[in-house]
């Protein structure tokens, strides 16, 4: 059995909209075990991103707990935070992901000045994990030099080059043509599967499911439905649901 | 530690790949540089030309008239006021000074000069570095100021005219150059050095002045014997001579008519640019900021400290400031060469270096807003922001 890396238990984000509480994250559950591709998919304002957050340690739940490699998030300090989002947790953005003013390979090696394990072997890795994204005439490209597809390739490298317990995606196709998308997401599948980290992938476009092992829906910061057979998913992904 | 050389290696690169923008920023302080270091050293031209003199004398302490205000023109000490100090104990030497103010003759226009007198060996003379000191009583000779030669081309030997106004009509009078001595401006105005029976004679008076052949010293120059003893020997000066009023150099200095006002408006122009200074960059960089909030949440998000972040962004500053007061102070220097030297420029060492540090703080104390501004942005941009 693979271990779990990360456990959400009874989660809930209120806030206060308009004098009234609102709970953008409802008492929500679930497990990610290593190895694992997990998409979190559901309309607009359902509270993807709210959960998302927390489970990056951007923001404090209202209750329940989240564990990252057994570590409590609520029982940790600002700086310890801090340190946990650098060396436990890699992450893309919808967009403005990368530092402009880096190469594709600074910004990838960034991740590794930051956690102070910037050395030989590192930087080579840096370089391959890059080729391997088909970016090995890239490197030293600036950001706007580079096509949103390959920024965001850029992005899932240096989420996953400082082995992090948890890579966090949020919409990470938003911003490319349906092929390009697909491709993203395959290799960022592929990649995760095989550093065996645990991924989630936060989403509004069903057909990128169909590199995922797992599907989490929300509505109203509930969890409503969990797929999670190869063919639960595939039905998902085409759009019969 | 490794926050700090991560801060400095964001802060190079963010440079380094902005170079043209941020080189555009430290051009405009390179600008306010060169204007800030010349109004420093005009201003510092000016009072060297209005004080030289009087700091540059072998004295500590400058007896005046009861009730002068320490002002050099207003003061007119009677004869034997002079023989009374000398016999106050502690007194090392005491040289009487009669100052006005005239015209010399010279081949390309009249060049106006401050027109003194004083005893040879006594403090009021200055070292005379070429030729000879004048011959006491009515000699008819001069010993002039470097800037005096170089402005009228009077050398040592020379025979120059004095046009001076006697009781309402312009009359010439004839002085002998035997001797030349530096860096005397008074009045901002070159000197020319004569006895006090020269003097007497060829200064400018008026119809009551001219009863009198006597002169009268407006002031007198007193050098101690211990010239620590500043603050008692001037208690024993007023105590033991009638009619005084003593003052130390500077304040002297300070009375020099318009003196004080002068710096005072030099100092307020300077002031006012180096707060142009400090708004220019503040502005850029709050801007820069601002468009910053996206990439500085990523920052942030993927671990990077709020010091880290702060850090960096003051090493831009300083980085950016420092380029830029390197350019204007080299600007400047070029610039300073090309300068005749009739115009009062003087780079000296501490008004720049204290013109430098002012403008080496403008740049921290204008971003100071933009780096506050952006340690509190908050990590969760990087995913609100889109
Ligand atoms: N800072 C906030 N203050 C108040 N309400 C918020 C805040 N952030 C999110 N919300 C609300 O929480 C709900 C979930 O938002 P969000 O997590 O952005 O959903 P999604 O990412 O699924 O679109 C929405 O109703 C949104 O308006
Ligand atoms: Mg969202």
């Amino acid at each position: 059995m693979k271990e779990i890396v990360l456990e959400v238990r009874d989660l809930v984000k209120t806030f206060i909209l308009d004098g009234a509480p609102l709970n953008a994250v409802d008492h929500v559950s679930f497990q990610v075990h290593s190895g694992e591709f997990v998409a979190l998919v559901g309309p607009s304002g359902s509270g993807k991103t709210t959960l998302l957050s927390i489970l990056a340690a951007l923001l404090t739940q209202s209750s329940g707990e989240v564990f990252i490699d057994g570590q409590q998030l609520s029982a940790m300090g600002e700086s310890e935070r801090v340190k946990l989002r650098r060396s436990r947790i890699g992450f893309t953005f919808q967009s403005n992901n990368l530092i402009p003013y880096l190469t594709a390979q600074e910004n990838v090696e960034f991740m590794l000045r930051l956690n102070g394990t910037l050395g030989k072997v590192n930087r080579l890795r840096a370089e391959e994990l890059l080729a391997r994204l088909g970016l090995e005439d890239r490197l030293r490209s600036l950001p706007a030099q580079m096509s949103g597809g390959q920024q965001q390739r850029v992005a899932i490298a240096r989420a996953l080059i400082h082995n992090p317990a948890v890579v966090l995606a949020d919409e990470p196709t938003a911003s490319l043509d349906t092929e390009r998308a697909f491709q993203v997401v395959q290799t960022f599948a592929a990649l995760i599967h095989e550093n065996q980290r645990a991924g989630i992938m936060v989403t509004h476009d069903l057909r990128m499911c169909k590199y995922v092992d797992r599907v989490l829906q929300m509505r109203d910061g509930k969890l409503v439905n969990e797929c999670k057979t190869r063919i639960e998913i595939e039905a998902l992904a085409r759009g019969e649901h | 530690m490794r926050a700090l050389s991560i801060a400095t290696y964001l802060a190079l690169k963010e440079v380094w790949r902005g170079r043209g923008r941020f080189l555009l920023v430290s051009l405009v302080i390179a600008l306010i540089t060169l204007l800030v270091l010349f109004i420093a050293a005009l201003g510092e031209g000016l009072a060297n030309g209005n004080r030289q003199y009087v700091s540059n004398l072998n004295a500590q302490l400058i007896v005046f008239l009861q009730k002068s205000d320490t002002n050099i023109s207003s003061s007119q000490l009677q004869v034997d006021t002079v023989r009374q100090i000398r016999r106050v104990d502690g007194v090392a030497a005491a040289g009487p000074i009669y100052t006005s103010s005239t015209e010399i003759e010279a081949n390309k226009s009249p060049l106006k000069v401050s027109l003194l007198a004083a005893e040879p060996g006594q403090p009021g003379l200055p070292p005379v570095i070429a030729g000879r000191v004048f011959h006491t009583g009515d000699s008819g000779e001069a010993v002039i100021d470097q800037n005096v030669a170089l402005r009228s081309g009077f050398q040592v030997g020379d025979e120059m005219t004095i046009r001076s106004t006697q009781g309402g009509t312009d009359e010439f009078f004839y002085l002998r150059v035997v001797g030349l001595t530096s860096n005397q401006s008074y009045f901002f105005q070159p000197t020319i050095f004569t006895s006090a029976a020269t003097w007497e004679k060829v200064r400018p008076q008026s119809a009551a002045d001219l009863k009198d052949d006597t002169p009268y010293p407006n002031i007198i120059a007193v050098q101690l014997a211990d010239p620590k003893q500043i603050q008692s020997m001037e208690m024993q000066l007023l105590t033991k001579v009638p009619n005084i009023e003593v003052a130390d150099i500077p304040t002297t200095i300070n009375a020099i008519p318009g003196y004080s006002a002068q710096q005072g408006t030099v100092q307020t122009q300077g002031v006012f640019t180096l707060l142009i200074g400090v708004l220019v960059i503040g502005g850029f960089f709050q801007i820069q900021i601002l468009q910053k909030v996206p990439q500085i949440g990523v920052l942030k998000a993927i671990g990077s400290s709020n010091g880290t972040v702060g850090a960096s962004a003051v090493i831009q500053i300083i980085i950016v400031t420092a380029i830029g007061v390197g350019i204007g102070g080299g600007l400047t220097y070029l610039f300073s060469l090309g300068f005749p030297p009739t115009i009062p420029l003087v780079f000296n060492g501490t008004s720049s270096l204290f013109a430098v540090v002012a403008l080496l703080l403008i740049g921290p104390i204008g971003g100071l807003v933009s780096v506050i501004y952006a340690v509190r942005i908050e990590p969760l941009k990087a995913l609100r922001l889109q």
